[in-house]
């Protein structure tokens, strides 16, 4: 097994392209797993751990780039006013150690179905930039999972950034695991809101064969704060209202049985957590008060 | 492959290093530094704990060419000087040890912890030592170290 440690974007890239069947290396929190029982035998590795700059996070035109190699506890500090619901999400990631070490582009390119920054990167309405020898491209993010651990990546691509939009509202993730901290997600559910452009994004983890946004849960949400001028005016939702995007969101779900869980606990723990993040949310919101920007109807 | 690095402030040379081995093994089976444990090999236990340039990681999830011209304090650098650190103190004097095994790694979780949180809360002492493994169940008296070592510990390492 070869050894590569490129100390720039240009050499990682040609190192991409040179051995196609290489395993890319950042925290190594997820390769150094399969490494260590003998899973998975690559003919090299390329540390991307010298690339400088690759960690970078940046706020341009209203837009945030993350770069691929930030790792957790940095989107925790970095995140908390623009992209709340992953700075959530990646304080629920491991331990200090974990995310210490793992990154944003290690859980975009490992592609499990119960990755966490998964679902607040659907609701946020994120791109993946991936990248090549041939250049650079963006990849929505509700078509960037193909399967589990199977993306839209192309050979000879690297994962060089998360661009997102800036947080305009309130944003929250909640998961449920088998204990408190260093789990598994057994399912998981990010929300925001998207006051300036009148829209709700959601992300569903680990209940599906990839991350899925819960979509008539959003345009339900979107019709009743849109008819009922909740934008501008904000108001108590209700338990009607409330239900119902809890149930759209828990029909969403494709969840399969597994280690973790059955697919009847995780469609009733979702349609639980669905209710509590618009509670959440909401009451950010109704507390946020005047002077937001709201978007044209 | 040949790996250089610093191991507890002092520098170290490797020769025939795997591409694919982990720090963990450098260190236990090369420079022969066993108080950093090998269990889980998969980032749960938190009982291959080592600083490496000033961050806390589980070794076992570190390639050894990513340690290539870094800083590696392991629990031995802690008490270079003849002297115990104070969080190791903590830790004999609360009785937070029995079997023994995840002691090392829980040393150098509470030291880190510490040097970024000097008065940790019970909730964040529980959570942020949530990646390291006691089997023998004895929690109590490692919060009741973390309490104790609160305070005392001087934020640098002992070497």
């Amino acid at each position: 097994m070869h050894f590569l440690q490129p100390t720039t974007w240009d050499e990682a890239l040609e190192a991409r392209a040179g051995l196609p069947d290489a395993l890319p290396v950042a925290g190594g929190t997820d390769v150094l797993v399969d490494l260590n029982f003998r899973r998975r035998h690559a003919p090299a590795l390329i540390d991307l751990g010298r690339v400088p700059g690759l960690g970078e996070v940046s706020a341009e035109n209203g837009w945030l780039r993350i770069g691929a190699a930030a790792t957790y506890d940095r989107l925790m500090t970095a995140l908390r006013r623009d992209f709340p619901a992953l700075a959530v999400a990646a304080r629920t990631v491991g331990s200090p150690q974990i995310r210490h070490r793992g990154t944003i582009g290690g859980n975009l390119g490992t592609a499990s179905p119960a990755g966490d920054a998964h679902p607040p990167l659907l609701a946020a309405g994120a791109e993946v930039e991936v990248a090549s020898r041939a250049g650079t491209r963006r990849i929505a993010i509700a078509d960037f999972f193909t399967g589990p651990k199977r993306t839209a990546m192309a050979p000879g691509e690297l994962i060089s950034a998360v661009h997102v939009p800036r947080a305009s509202g309130p944003q929250q993730f909640a998961k449920v695991g088998t204990r408190n901290a260093m789990v598994i997600a057994v399912c998981s559910v990010a929300l925001a809101l998207h006051p300036d452009r009148r829209r709700v994004g959601t992300g569903i983890g680990s209940a599906g064969p990839v991350p899925l946004a819960a979509v008539e849960a959003e345009r339900f949400l979107e019709g009743v704060l849109d008819e009922g001028g909740l934008w501008e005016a904000p108001r108590p939702l209700g338990d009607a209202v409330r239900g119902r995007f809890a149930d759209l969101v828990a029909s969403a779900a494709r969840p399969v049985d597994d280690v973790r869980g059955t697919a009847a606990y995780r469609v009733h723990a979702l349609r639980v957590l669905a209710g509590r993040v618009l509670d959440w949310a909401w009451a950010d919101y109704l507390e946020a008060g005047a002077g937001r920007e709201v978007g044209a109807g | 492959m040949k790996l250089s690095l610093t191991v507890n402030g002092e520098q170290r040379v490797i020769d025939d290093v795997d591409a694919g081995e982990s720090l963990l093994t450098v260190l236990r089976d090369s420079l022969g530094l066993t108080g950093t444990k090998n269990a889980c090999e998969q980032g749960e236990c938190g009982s291959c704990s080592v600083y490496l340039d000033d961050g806390l990681v589980c070794s076992c999830l570190v390639l050894a060419g990513q340690a290539e011209g870094a800083e590696v304090v392991t629990v031995e650098g802690l008490a270079a000087r003849g002297e115990l650190d104070p969080v190791q103190e903590a830790f004999a004097q609360a009785g937070a040890i029995q079997c023994g095994f995840c002691t090392p790694g829980l040393v150098m979780a509470v030291h880190d912890l510490l040097q970024r949180v000097p008065d940790p809360s019970d909730g964040q002492i529980r959570e942020e030592l949530a990646g390291n493994l006691c089997r023998c169940t004895g929690y109590q008296k490692v919060i009741s170290a973390v309490r104790l070592a609160a305070g005392r510990t001087n934020g640098h390492h002992g070497y």
